[in-house]
């Protein structure tokens, strides 16, 4: 079949107007029929502008009725049924892929992140070295010898810490786009909420995790290196739960942030609550101090966030979550949060 | 081609869009005019399906937008100049723009040599001008070679070359089949570039008609004169069997005659004439006359009351306006 343009690509699906029901509406006929499809991009060299300024410019109108009634016009003859323009670029479906790709450009291209995860390493390499340092001068680690961990235990108070950064960047990952209304740009582009929540999990999760990992592991190796002499070897399921197990935990809470972030749309909100979620614990255990709430008190303490994070170093306030129970808790938090996230997005405006 | 239909849009206890049913169309451009707060952006958040209709559908392409597979090769829409990251460079931010659709990298560098931005491609959008940004997310709107173009407001921070450049690229892009849609306040714009017209008015339908039938509709010639027997004249234009309208601060109007014949009889009668002009009124009036009744946000000058266009009322060519007047209020 021969059609007045060639098209290098299969356009859209639909191609094939004849036995194609044609949308409610009427289609038109342009007064100006002929798209130029094997051009280059949008023209830029248009006709001279018609009459500059003046008051009532005289100018050729397609033929058509105003507000006609549905004329049962069909599509002209090679054309793709519904536009009048087909593009000449290459046309493929876009997938979750994709919308990674997007995300990862996104993320790195910002100096927040720069700053944030910098910051997060820098507490975590920094406060762990100081610690073994102190440590390993003052030759003791307080505990005696029966009762003795792996020196290990020495990076918990960098990870601690750099959760705030953790937290901060999760927030900002979606927030930011609420702030600046850029994610009006982004749902425009990726129409799927499911995608693009998706997508910038994914890609905050993995490069969090990435660099936690470096950083824990750096920090295990250099403190054992340190302080080794004065702790307990440390089995090979203590070396991985000190840095793997940290890592995937910390980054769940940076997700956690991200679903709260995408839930409030607000930077400084999500962080503050965010930020509660790891401290209320705490503060409420030590405020409820009345004996009836002991139970409640206790559950507080356990299943607190820096409790749970204790876990990985083998240290923890008593029964309670243990081993890797904390990973499994915060993939059902996370996951419940992101269920929220999804929820929020797909049913509000934008 | 885009279709709405009863699109209606309630925010608590305002209704932005009310019940709106019309047809964007291929291979010219729709204006889409109304004034501040008349739901043209809303109405363009619902078509992206950023904002979830209270009632009504719209199809782009016989599709629900959500359903597209790839938007960006299917819509290009501006809604906002500011819709972006200040701390990402341009070429960033069209970058992953791009990756979210599968479209390939040399399309960026071609979009911002397109708006002219190649130069600042690698700087941070924090500190682009209102136009930068416009042109920045009209190179968006671009990226994917669309069928379907969406502008609001675009040249909204504009300098007259941009001006002059937006306008041919419409035409332009309507000339190569494709929908385009474009929003403005400024009926004269609309004049230069749209084929057809949609009009709202506190998120009604005012009007959905081409430009020719508009400007034929609205370009009302009359004549201007002006006295210091004022009343006089009346009279004896009265009496010559020809109707009068009081026009603004104090003048008369007279429309379907020549200033010749009336400057005559003026003679005749020795009134002394101030101003005798032959006068034709302008789409922007048109279109004041047409929103008058949902003009939600006057501003309000000390000095002279507000030039109504209750001021020109009746008259064959007021007929129009007041006609939807009717049905807005
Ligand atoms: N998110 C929102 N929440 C509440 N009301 C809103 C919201 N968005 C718009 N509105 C209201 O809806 C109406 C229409 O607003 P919209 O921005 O669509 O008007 P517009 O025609 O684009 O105006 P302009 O010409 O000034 O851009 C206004 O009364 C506005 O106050
Ligand atoms: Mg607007």
């Amino acid at each position: 079949m021969s059609t007045p343009q060639s098209q290098p690509t299969p356009a859209h699906s639909q191609t094939q107007p004849p036995n194609q029901p044609a949308p409610a509406q009427g289609l038109p006929a342009p007064g100006s029929p002929a798209p130029q499809a094997a051009g280059s991009g949008p023209g830029i060299t248009g006709p001279a502008p018609a009459g500059h300024g003046a008051a009532v410019p005289a100018r050729p109108v397609p033929q058509r009725t105003p507000q006609g009634p549905p004329q049962g016009a069909a599509p002209w003859p090679g054309q793709a049924p519904l536009g009048g323009y087909v593009s000449p670029i290459p046309i493929r479906k876009a997938t979750l892929a994709d919308a990674v790709a997007a995300e990862w450009t996104k993320i790195r291209s910002i100096r927040s992140t720069v700053w944030t995860l910098g910051s997060m390493v820098l507490l975590i390499v920094g406060i762990g070295l100081l610690a073994a340092f102190v440590v390993s001068a003052t030759d003791s680690t307080g505990a005696t010898q029966t009762e003795r961990v792996p020196v290990l235990i020495l990076g918990i108070y960098g990870t601690m810490l750099s959760l705030i950064c953790v937290i901060t960047l999760g927030v900002l990952t979606m927030s930011s786009e609420y702030g600046t209304g850029l994610i009006r740009t982004t749902l425009t582009a990726c129409p799927d909420r499911a995608r693009v929540l998706t997508a910038k999990a994914i890609v905050f999760f993995l490069l969090t995790f990435v660099t936690t990992t470096v950083a824990t592991t750096l920090v295990a190796v250099a403190t054992e290196g340190i302080a080794g002499r004065l702790g307990a070897v440390p089995t090979a399921g203590q070396w991985l739960k000190a840095t793997v197990g940290v890592s995937v935990f910390m980054s769940l809470v940076g997700v956690l942030a991200l679903a709260v972030g995408a839930m409030l749309r607000h930077s400084a909100g999500a962080i503050a609550v965010m930020l509660a979620v790891v401290m209320m614990p705490l503060v409420l255990a030590m405020f409820l101090g009345v004996s009836d709430l002991t139970e409640l008190r206790s559950w507080l303490l356990l299943y607190s966030i820096p409790n749970q994070l204790g876990v990985f170093y083998d240290v923890s306030a008593g029964e309670g979550p243990s081993g890797w129970d904390p990973l499994w808790i915060m993939t059902l938090v996370t996951g419940a949060a992101l269920g929220g996230a999804y929820l929020s997005l797909a049913k509000r405006d934008a | 081609m885009i279709e709405l239909e009863g699109l209606t849009k309630h925010y608590s206890d305002v209704r932005a869009v009310d019940h709106l049913t019309f047809t964007v169309r291929p291979g010219i451009v729709t204006g889409f005019l109304g004034p501040n707060g008349a739901g043209k952006s809303t109405t363009m958040r619902m078509m992206l399906d950023l904002d979830n209709p209270s009632s009504g559908t719209v199809r782009i392409d016989g599709r629900h937008y959500r359903e597209l597979r790839d938007p960006l090769r299917v819509v290009g829409a501006l809604l906002d100049a500011k819709a972006m990251h200040g701390g990402r460079s341009a070429y960033n931010h069209l970058l992953c723009l791009a990756q979210s659709n599968g479209i390939p990298k040399a399309r960026v560098r071609e979009v911002l040599d397109t708006v002219g931005l190649t130069s600042v491609a690698r700087k941070r959008t924090k500190g682009f001008s209102l136009g930068m940004g416009q042109r920045l997310g009209i190179a968006a709107a671009l990226l994917g070679d669309p069928r379907i173009l969406m502008f609001d407001e675009p040249v909204n921070g504009l300098d007259p070359e941009g001006i002059h450049w937006i306008r041919n690229l419409m035409k332009s892009l309507a000339t190569q089949g494709r929908t385009v849609f474009v929003s403005s306040h400024l009926m004269s714009e609309m004049a230069l570039t749209a084929d057809h017209l949609v009009v709202i008015g506190q998120g009604k339908l005012l009007a959905d008609t081409s430009m020719t039938d508009f400007i034929k509709e609205n370009s009302r010639s009359y004549v201007r004169m002006r006295s210091p027997e004022q009343e006089r004249l009346r009279e004896i234009l009265r009496g010559a069997g020809i109707d009068v309208t009081p026009g603004e601060e104090g003048a008369l109007e007279v429309e379907g005659e020549d200033a010749a014949h009336l400057g005559e009889l003026a003679a005749r009668h020795r009134i002394t004439l101030h101003e005798l002009s032959p006068r034709s009124a302008s789409l922007e009036e048109a279109f004041m006359r047409l929103t008058a009744g949902s003009v939600e946000y006057h501003a309000h000058e000390n000095h002279r009351p507000p030039e109504s266009p209750a001021q020109s009322p009746a008259g064959p060519g007021a007929g129009w306006g007041a006609d939807w007047r009717k049905k807005g209020s």
